[in-house]
């Protein structure tokens, strides 16, 4: 039952493999099941007529999303994309080079969709959309995390996850889904969060985190749930309160706010800031997920919106909100909606409202994950690249030694953690394995070279998948940490 | 998504991950035979506390503890004042609380970013 785990050494740097056909071809996701798909409004099964739909679909979307036919029109093949995937520096398989992935999707859109294609056929990289081809898809867009570092070093921008996105819209159209997401997704709907964390289940999880802060700090710090006019909702991935390392940026955000004096809530309703409709490409489920939020804010008659370490939930928050469910106009508009825990914590700190003392964080050496949502897809604060500088201010305000990546890996030229985009689950661990080489070369580069032994990140995924995958090679899960966890332990309450 | 394992004459339905389907279907023998699947060899008194806990938690609330709050329970079970730590949980479950413990006692596996 357990898959062959197969880490590669880690050398210190990044190279680029030999080219292995297939190499990664057996990696597939779990299919969802038909209640998964039928829980979030797919067909159970894949219909008999499932090419008609699947091209419907397509052209449905084509119709929708101009930048997705662009992207299918404009490639030119120039190669600059080719060494940029984690999953292909990982595992050497060429469909895993990015221009290959879009091909997937691209050879199907030129057959049925240009005249050159329904003409000349195979002659011009067409394929008709046959099983062998949706099967591919399965195993190929379940390959990509939808990092977008690919896009970075394209001349045109061409956005793969963009491209992802719509072919895995496509298959859950016809009934062909990921059991991962469309689980999670199901659990959303009926519960409210990820986990499937009922509300009294919540209470008891916070109750223990009072008990445990009064225990070793002699200090009542609340966590608030479902407080109806308190100032802020606080909305982080439901992750935080429930795995390691994420619980302690959790136990950092209520002593931030316990020592700012500022009223706040958790809600039991509104428990997950996750979006796993992005995943998807889901814009109906993605809307559904987002105004759970937006509901709940309007009930509890809040004032401002604040919202936890989560990479690719903050891009549907910053970059997709407002047009997804907004306008915000109910709340205080002298506050962005949402506003980053980052960005709350730092400018308190620049205030003065809260002091913290660097020498509680004295044991680490730390350094800086970008993750890609943040890095490449959204911004933080009112600056340009403030999704950079506000979390690095934010380090150097709880650590005394801080140590950057090397530039090739950081900032927007930032590696996946390699779980990414929905691809945080049991049966890939082979491929999440070899698709962290990068960030991992990178790490141990700096373990050695430098002293790190902390690398903190502001994503729930990145948190979960690192502490999975680096002990596979030879790096202890303790190195994995939080933003709010250096804070947590450095602020003076 | 119809797979099945065998134990003693009893066929039990399992999914993809070998996680029971039915919480009613467990049993201890099922218990030391899915501890095999997790590289745990033999079930001594300590993964008994940690697999009776999941189980008793479950039952009030339909999912597993938080992590510190397992630790911690486990530790005051095993007469511990303090915590165990995350570490020892991995040398007794070397598959980690999620995957290995949860697993072995019944429980479904925990989703989202985990």
């Amino acid at each position: 039952m357990k898959e062959k785990i197969d880490a590669p050494i880690l050398t210190g740097s990044i190279t680029v493999p030999k080219i292995e056909e297939n190499a990664s071809r057996n990696q597939r996701c779990h299919h969802a099941s038909e209640d998964h798909m039928v829980r979030l409004g797919f067909p159970g099964t894949k219909p008999v007529d499932w090419n008609k739909k699947a091209l419907k679909r397509m052209r449905e979307l084509l119709k929708r999303n101009r930048s997705l036919r662009l992207y299918l029109d404009i490639c030119v093949r120039c190669g600059s994309c080719a060494d940029k995937c984690h999953y292909f520096l990982g595992t050497g398989d060429p469909k895993n080079i990015p221009v290959a992935r879009q091909e997937l999707l691209r050879k199907v859109y030129k057959r049925y969709f240009t005249i050159e294609g329904k003409i000349l056929g195979g002659l011009t990289n067409a394929e008709d959309l046959t099983e062998e081809v949706l099967d591919e898809w399965y195993t190929y867009f379940h390959q990509c995390s939808q990092c977008r570092r690919c896009s970075v070093f394209c001349p045109y921008g061409i956005d793969t996850a963009e491209i992802s996105m719509a072919a895995r819209e496509i298959m859950d159209s016809i009934g062909v889904g990921q059991k991962y997401c469309n689980e999670v997704l199901g659990k959303v709907y009926d519960i409210g969060n990820n986990l499937g964390m009922s509300g009294p289940a919540l209470r008891n999880t916070l109750d223990f985190f009072e008990e445990d802060i009064k225990e070793t700090t002699g200090v009542d710090v609340k966590f608030p749930l479902d407080v109806k006019g308190a100032e802020i909702l606080l909305v982080s991935p439901s992750a935080d309160f429930f795995a390691s390392p994420h619980v302690d940026s959790l136990v950092g955000y209520a002593k931030v706010f316990h020592k700012a004096g500022i009223s706040w809530t958790f809600s039991s309703y509104a428990s997950e800031f996750a979006n796993f409709g992005m995943f998807i490409g889901s814009y109906s489920i993605m809307k559904r997920v987002a105004t759970r939020i937006l509901d709940e804010a309007r009930r509890l008659k809040v004032k401002r919106i604040v919202v936890g370490e989560c990479g690719h939930a903050w891009r549907v928050g910053y970059s997709f909100w407002n047009t997804l469910i907004g306008p915000f106009d109910f709340v205080d508009t002298r506050y962005p909606v949402p506003q980053h825990i980052c960005e709350f914590t730092l400018d308190l700190i620049k205030r003065g409202a809260i002091r913290l003392d660097k020498s509680a964080n004295d044991e680490f050496t730390v350094t800086y994950h970008d993750s890609c949502n943040v890095a490449r897809a959204t911004r933080m604060g009112n600056k340009d690249g403030g999704q950079f500088e506000i979390p690095r201010a934010l380090i150097r305000e709880a650590c005394n030694k801080f140590v950057e990546m090397p530039k090739n890996v950081n900032r927007e030229k930032t590696f996946c953690c390699g779980g990414g985009g929905g691809l945080l689950t049991e049966e890939l661990m082979d491929l999440r394995v070899k698709g962290t080489l990068p960030k991992a070369q990178a790490l141990k580069n700096l373990m050695e070279s430098r002293q790190v032994n902390l690398m903190v990140m502001i994503c729930a995924v990145c948190k979960a998948h690192f502490t999975g995958v680096l002990p596979h090679y030879g790096i202890p899960m303790e190195t994995v940490g939080g933003i709010h966890q250096l804070i947590g332990r450095a602020i003076v309450l | 998504m119809s797979e099945h394992i065998e134990v003693g004459n009893k066929k039990i339905d399992v999914d993809e991950d070998g996680f029971i389907q039915k919480w009613e279907d467990w049993s201890k023998d099922i218990a030391d035979y899915l501890a095999k699947t997790e590289g745990v060899n033999e079930m001594s008194k300590e993964h008994w506390v940690v697999v009776n806990y999941l189980r008793e938690y479950y039952t009030q609330y339909k999912i597993a503890p938080m992590i510190r709050l397992l630790l911690k329970e486990t530790g005051k079970r095993l007469g511990q004042e303090k915590a165990v730590s995350n570490k020892y949980l991995y040398e007794l479950f070397p598959s980690g609380p999620a995957k290995g413990a949860c697993k072995i006692a019944g429980l479904p596996k925990p989703t989202g970013c985990v």
